[in-house]
This record gives structure tokens, C-alpha cells and sequence, in this order.
């Protein structure tokens, strides 16, 4: 008998929930409140094995003997732990607006702007769609290229089941758990993430991007992940996405670990546009604590960190490289906006362990509106990282009056033999300079993107193609109005 | 059809009133100087004209092609052909002087309904202006004025308007702080756009830029008003008696034209 329309349908939707859903969800969300319990509750909703339970426990333990930090250059309300809710389901088919129609029309009208296709977009604002062949037969296909490849890319939560020892092996071994208050929480109750591994000698053959992990846009606030690159082998990793997102939890503290052996190359790029809050009052946006760290385990590894931030309300976070092997080499280039309310204390740690390493570290900082930028840079040379070499440019850029940028550069060198390059600059983009354009016969909101566009340069040039055009887009979008 | 019709012309700047009543009129293939002494409103009128929100207009109306040039953004009347060399020209860092150039004509062209250029045709076209302002090819790469000496600054001011072609220029002051090669520079790239169709408005402050760029008419502005209109004559007899001469010679203040 041939197969109806709903077989078919039927069978791709069951395929869906194969790759990554969880199947089984007694109740939508836990209530709010952390402790033991929970954490048992989490664990076995996931089907984890026994030592992952032990180790988030272990994490909650060692948490709780912790406090909060207090010492970036941001204010807010101070966070109550017990209410905040530490499992939610995936949601389900069901559970969307009904239609583009119920969506916020701010959010549609962004969408729009950056060209994102209408299928698209109904996935993003999580509308049920209708026909999900294109979306899971692509998905297919590029898990197929990456099978053949030997390369492992799938959900945290799949790989702790699927490939339990290689995650136990990496897991925690560039972030332990004891390494601040927030990694401790996400070791503790972390939902998912994504875990790549390229085996020995493999180039990934496309860039990895967030959006073809099918639970893409449930991970939930305390985001895991884990990239292991063997000897020789290269990944691109591409995480967020430009298009707006919003999320009833507020707190978002992710940790991304990588690990690269000898002679590999791991880049990791992420656009970052979460509700940035209120334009006006600065309430409800999202706090992205964030701990990201790279280790360039054997010789010649190298790890790069590129990254537009340009939503949530408050970004801590400091994407470091450990530059172990002899002549690793660590990079970062960042484009950090706030406007509005937003404050951002970010930047990132070089530290110099192995022989002949080198670090690049490009830093972008944009104020405007009443935003507050602070770069925060670490870089340390030990007493054993003979002939190091660190090049440091950290820019700020302010547009209007009301906004304020600050630098906070470290240097530590313990190492007589290394080469420390640091430069940085302020400019401002003000009336004059708008007005120079004008009369030149270039209109405003042009005017301010190519001058935004000409500050943020270098570190578009470090993005992979597609990931830079929307950035540009992103930054453009995000910059309008801001020059009264 | 006049290219540019000042009439009465009022304004202010923070609640200071300025510009007490300007007449003015030019009309294409002129070149008007306007000079006068520190506070008479010489900078407050190019600004004006260019379109700069802190200055508001109280009264008066200021007909350019015709049209009503107070009611256009100022980058409306860029592309319609009006030009502003500043006296102090910003820096835009980041932005190189050969791609900001670019964009500008190509804003203008598109106004006028005309093809973009593209990158190559650009240059070959920004090449052949250079050599009228004698430009070092390295400051096209340079971002817009960043290190630019005084001269240079000034320079890539006349630089911009050969590439903007526009049809009335007004000069502000573009010979301040200029030593006096870099002023027969700067005179021979305005010299070498005089045409039939452009007009051109140098404010100035010294007679000597009049020696390289010959006026047609000559204003005196004194406290706000033009008080006495001629010929490049009036100017050097401005250079020979000074401001004050004017000023006792009008006696009760009254605008006086030639």
C-alpha cells in the first residue's frame, strides 16, 4: 500500500524526536529551587549515566561553599538562586504562537532586516511548521558528510549516552567545576549544549553552526559544550545566531571548553543578540555569565575566539586561552556593543605556559546610549614561557554623550625574554563627525555604519564569511537611532 | 536663474543673535568673497548654508537653485550641489579618505540618477583630481584626515570638492593656518574648478588668499550684516586700512553698497 502523506509525515516527525528529543517528560517544568533532588531529578530525566549524576552533585556541593563575585564593573539586582526553575522540557510541536501573526512584530520587523527566509523565521519565533522535511532532511545530509568524516557533532546530552567515555575523559578538564561560582553552577544543573570531536588528522569538512543541531533552540539557560580536536585536525564552530532571541529565564551562565591537541586548529565564533532589556528602563534582559576557555594542549595548537556580542542586558565573560604547548598560539577578536541600558565587562586571559607561544588580542568596544563597556584583559606569562610574544589592541568607541567605556588591561610577565606589544585608542563618533558626513551627501544611519563598520574591521575579517555579512547586518541594525 | 538668493537672513546661535539680516546674491560663474572681522558672523553664515542645527534661523529665506534650501537636510543639499570646505575638518577614524569619497559621490550620483562608480572607475577618476591638489596618493588610504597636518587637512577640503564636483562651494576660512605654499596650492586647485557653472563663496578673513583666488565681488560683513559690497578693490583697501577704518567710515552703521 503506498504510503499517505501522514505516513510520511509521521515517519520524518518520529526521526525528529529520534535525533535529540528527550521522549519521556512526566512535567513541563520543575518548580523553582535548587538542591540535591533537583539535580537527581535533572540527571535521570536526561538518562545519564551513573558518574555524571556523581560529578553534578559534586559541582553542587563544592558550589555551594562558594559566593558570587563581585567585581566586574556592572550592577544589577542581586540573584535569588531558589526561584529560578532548573528544568524545563523541550518545548513541543504544540506550544508556539499560532502563527508569524502572534509573534512580537519588533522581533518579525529584525528578522526581515537581516534576510532571514520565512521558514526560518517561523522556526526561530518556534511557530509548529508544518512540513519539516527541508529542515530534517538537511540536517540528514550534513550528518552524513560528518559520519563519513569521523567527526562526532550532536548534543551534549546524546554524547554523554552515546559517547560517555570520550566526553568523561574531556569533560571539565579545561573548566573544573571549581573554577568560579558560575561554572560550578552550570557543571551542577547544566541542560544541554553541543559536543564535537574530530578524530586525528581530519580537517572538519564544513563549518559546525549551532543551527543544524536540531535542539538548537532548546538548550536552555545553562548551556554545556565541549570541542575535542585530535592531533592535526581542524573545526570552525559557529554558535547563536543574529535574529533576536528571547528567554523567560534571565540567567544564561554557559561553559564552552576546548581542547586542542598538537598541531590542530580549533575556531570558535559566536554572534551573540539576546534580549538586551527595555531600551528605555534597561528591565528584563538577559544575563549572559559566561565561561569559555580553550587549552592548546600540544605544540603548535591553535585556538581562536571571535565574537559580536551585541544583545543581552549584562555579558561577563572572558574567552581565554591556556597556551601549553610550545609554540601555541591563542587569538581573540571581539566586537562588544552596548546601548541602551546594557553593560558589558568582557575581554579575555592569555596565559603563556609553553615555549615560543603567541597571542593576538583585537578588542572592539562600542558605547552609546547610556551602554557601559568594559574590556577586561589578562595576560600571563609564566616563569617557564621562554621567547612569549603577545600583541594587544583594545579600542573603544563612543556614540553620544551618556555612554562610558573602560579598560581594564593585566599584565603579568614573569618571563624577561617576552615581547609584549599593547596599544589602545578612544574615539568618539559625535555631531561633528555626523555632520561631516552629511555634508558630504552621505545620510546619517549611513554615516554611522561606515564609521562603526571602519572601527570594527579587523575583527570582521577574522569571521567566517556568511557569519561576518550578518554581523554587519546585526551591528547595523542594532546601531540605529543611537546618534541623536 | 540666480544659484543662490539670501534674503534677510536672521539667525542664531544659543539664543545669541548673529546674523542680523543678510542679503546676498550669487549667480553661477561668480566668486563672491565675504570678509570681516573676528565675531561678525562670517563662520555662522557658512554654517548656515551647509544646514548646521545649532544655528536656527529667526528670518528670512535662502533660495539655492530655485529652491527652498532651509527646508533640505544637509545632506540633501550636498547632493544637490552644495559644497562646504570646513575650517576645521574632523577626523573619521577607520574609514579610509579614498572609500568615504566614494560613498559620498555615489550618494550624489544617485540623486542625480546617475550609474554608480565602481571601485576601479573611482579610482582612476580620484587619480586624475589628486594631481590639482598635488595629493600624496598614501593619504587616500588614510582614514578621513586621522594625522593630517593643518595643510594637508585644508588640502584634502579642496581634494573632496574637485572629486564632489559640486555647483556652489563655499569656502570657510580655508586659508587659516595655511603657510603660503600651501595657499597657492589650495588657490590653484579652486582656481582650476572655475567654470560657468559653479559659484563659489570664500570666506575669509585675510585679504592675502584674494591675491591667488581673484574675486568677482567683495562683502564686508560687521556684526551680522554685509555693510559695504565692491570689487577686489574693496579688499585691499580693507588690507591697507584695517577693519576699524570701516567701521568709523559707515558712521551710523548703515549698510553701505558700492
Amino acid at each position: 500500500m503506498p504510503e499517505t502523506e501522514t505516513d510520511i509525515l509521521e515517519e520524518q516527525v518520529a526521526q525528529q524526536y529520534e535525533a535529540g528529543f528527550v521522549t519521556e517528560v512526566e512535567q513541563e517544568m520543575l518548580p523553582p529551587g535548587l538542591d540535591e533532588d533537583v539535580i537527581r531529578t535533572i540527571s535521570a530525566k536526561k538518562g545519564e549515566p551513573e558518574w555524571m549524576l556523581e560529578w553534578r552533585l559534586k559541582a553542587y556541593r563544592h558550589w555551594l561553599t562558594m559566593t558570587e563575585p563581585t567585581w566586574a564593573n556592572i550592577k544589577y539586582e542581586p540573584i535569588d538562586y531558589q526561584s529560578i526553575s532548573y528544568w524545563a522540557a523541550p518545548k513541543s510541536k504544540g506550544d508556539g504562537p499560532e502563527s508569524l501573526d502572534d509573534v512580537d512584530p519588533e522581533i518579525l520587523r529584525t528578522y526581515e532586516k537581516l534576510g532571514i527566509p520565512l521558514e526560518e523565521q517561523k522556526m526561530l519565533a518556534g511557530v509548529a511548521v508544518d512540513a519539516v522535511f527541508d529542515s530534517v532532511s538537511v540536517a540528514t545530509t550534513f550528518k552524513e558528510r560528518l559520519a563519513e568524516a569521523g567527526v562526532i557533532f550532536c548534543s551534549m546530552s546524546e554524547a554523554i549516552r552515546e559517547h560517555g567515555e570520550l566526553v568523561r575523559k574531556y569533560l571539565g578538564s579545561v573548566v573544573p567545576p571549581q573554577d568560579n561560582f558560575f561554572a560550578a553552577l552550570n557543571a551542577a544543573v547544566f541542560s544541554d549544549g553541543s559536543f564535537v570531536y574530530i578524530p586525528e588528522g581530519v580537517r572538519c569538512p564544513m563549518e559546525l553552526s549551532t543551527y543544524f543541531r536540531i535542539n538548537a533552540m532548546n538548550t536552555g539557560q545553562f548551556e554545556r559544550t565541549l570541542i575535542v580536536a585530535e592531533k592535526g585536525s581542524h573545526v570552525s564552530y559557529l554558535e547563536g545566531c543574529t535574529a533576536p532571541m528571547r528567554d523567560e529565564n534571565q540567567l544564561h551562565a554557559a561553559v564552552v571548553e576546548l581542547y586542542a591537541d598538537e598541531e590542530s586548529q580549533i575556531k570558535y565564533s559566536t554572534v551573540q543578540n539576546w534580549y538586551p532589556g527595555d531600551m528605555e528602563t534597561g528591565k528584563g534582559g538577559i544575563f549572559n555569565f559566561v565561561t569559555k576557555r580553550g587549552l592548546a594542549a600540544g605544540r603548535r595548537a591553535k585556538i581562536s575566539w571571535t565574537q559580536v556580542e551585541t544583545g543581552s542586558a549584562i555579558t561577563w565573560k572572558y574567552p581565554s586561552c591556556i597556551l601549553k604547548g610550545d609554540e601555541s598560539v591563542g587569538e581573540f577578536y571581539s566586537v562588544a556593543l552596548s546601548k541602551g541600558w546594557q553593560q558589558a565587562d568582557t575581554g579575555t586571559k592569555m596565559i603563556h605556559v609553553g615555549k615560543g607561544t603567541s597571542s593576538t588580542i583585537v578588542s572592539k568596544g562600542i558605547s552609546a546610549g547610556h551602554g557601559q563597556n568594559t574590556y577586561r584583559g589578562a595576560v600571563k606569562i609564566l616563569k617557564g614561557a621562554q621567547n612569549a610574544r603577545n600583541f594587544s589592541q583594545c579600542d573603544s568607541m563612543l556614540i553620544g554623550d551618556e555612554c562610558g567605556a573602560h579598560t581594564f588591561p593585566y599584565i603579568d610577565v614573569q618571563n624577561p625574554s617576552a615581547q609584549m606589544e599593547h596599544e589602545a585608542s578612544t574615539s568618539k563618533i559625535g555631531e561633528d563627525q555626523v555632520f561631516y558626513c552629511n555634508q558630504r551627501g552621505i545620510g546619517t544611519e549611513d554615516a554611522v555604519s561606515m564609521i562603526v563598520n571602519g572601527f570594527c574591521k579587523e575583527v570582521f575579517n577574522e569571521l567566517p564569511m556568511e557569519f561576518a555579512v550578518e554581523a554587519r547586518k546585526l551591528l547595523e541594525i542594532s546601531l540605529e537611532g543611537s546618534v541623536g | 536663474m540666480s544659484l543662490l538668493e539670501i534674503k534677510n537672513l536672521h539667525a542664531q546661535a544659543e539664543e545669541k543673535e548673529i546674523l542680523k539680516g543678510i542679503d546676498l546674491t550669487v549667480n553661477p560663474g561668480e566668486v563672491h568673497a565675504i570678509m570681516g572681522p573676528n565675531g561678525s558672523g562670517k563662520t555662522t553664515l557658512a554654517q548656515v548654508l551647509a544646514g548646521r542645527e545649532e544655528y536656527k534661523v529667526t528670518e528670512g529665506e535662502i533660495l539655492y537653485r530655485g529652491q527652498d534650501l532651509l527646508a533640505m537636510a544637509p545632506e540633501e543639499r550636498a547632493r544637490e550641489g552644495l559644497f562646504m570646505a570646513f575650517q576645521y575638518p574632523v577626523e573619521i577614524p577607520g574609514v579610509s579618505n579614498v572609500y568615504f569619497l566614494k560613498a559620498a559621490l555615489n550618494a550624489i550620483r544617485q540623486h542625480r540618477g546617475e550609474e554608480e562608480m565602481d571601485a576601479m572607475d573611482f579610482l582612476t577618476y580620484v587619480r586624475e583630481k589628486m594631481k590639482l591638489v598635488k595629493m600624496d596618493e598614501t593619504l587616500l588610504n588614510r582614514p578621513v584626515n586621522e594625522g593630517f597636518s593643518g595643510g594637508e587637512k585644508k588640502r584634502n577640503e579642496i581634494f573632496h570638492m574637485s572629486v564632489l564636483d559640486p555647483v556652489l562651494a563655499v569656502l570657510d576660512e580655508t586659508d587659516s593656518g595655511l603657510d603660503i605654499d600651501a595657499l597657492k596650492i589650495v588657490a590653484a586647485g579652486v582656481n582650476s574648478l572655475r567654470s560657468e557653472g559653479r559659484a563659489f563663496v570664500v570666506i575669509t578673513h585675510y585679504q592675502r588668499l584674494l591675491n591667488y583666488i581673484v574675486p568677482d565681488f567683495v562683502h564686508v560683513l560687521l556684526d551680522g550684516r554685509v555693510v559695504r559690497s565692491g570689487d577686489k578693490q574693496l579688499a585691499l583697501e580693507l588690507e591697507e586700512k584695517g577693519y576699524s577704518w570701516l567701521e568709523e567710515h559707515l558712521g551710523a552703521g548703515e549698510p553701505v553698497t558700492a
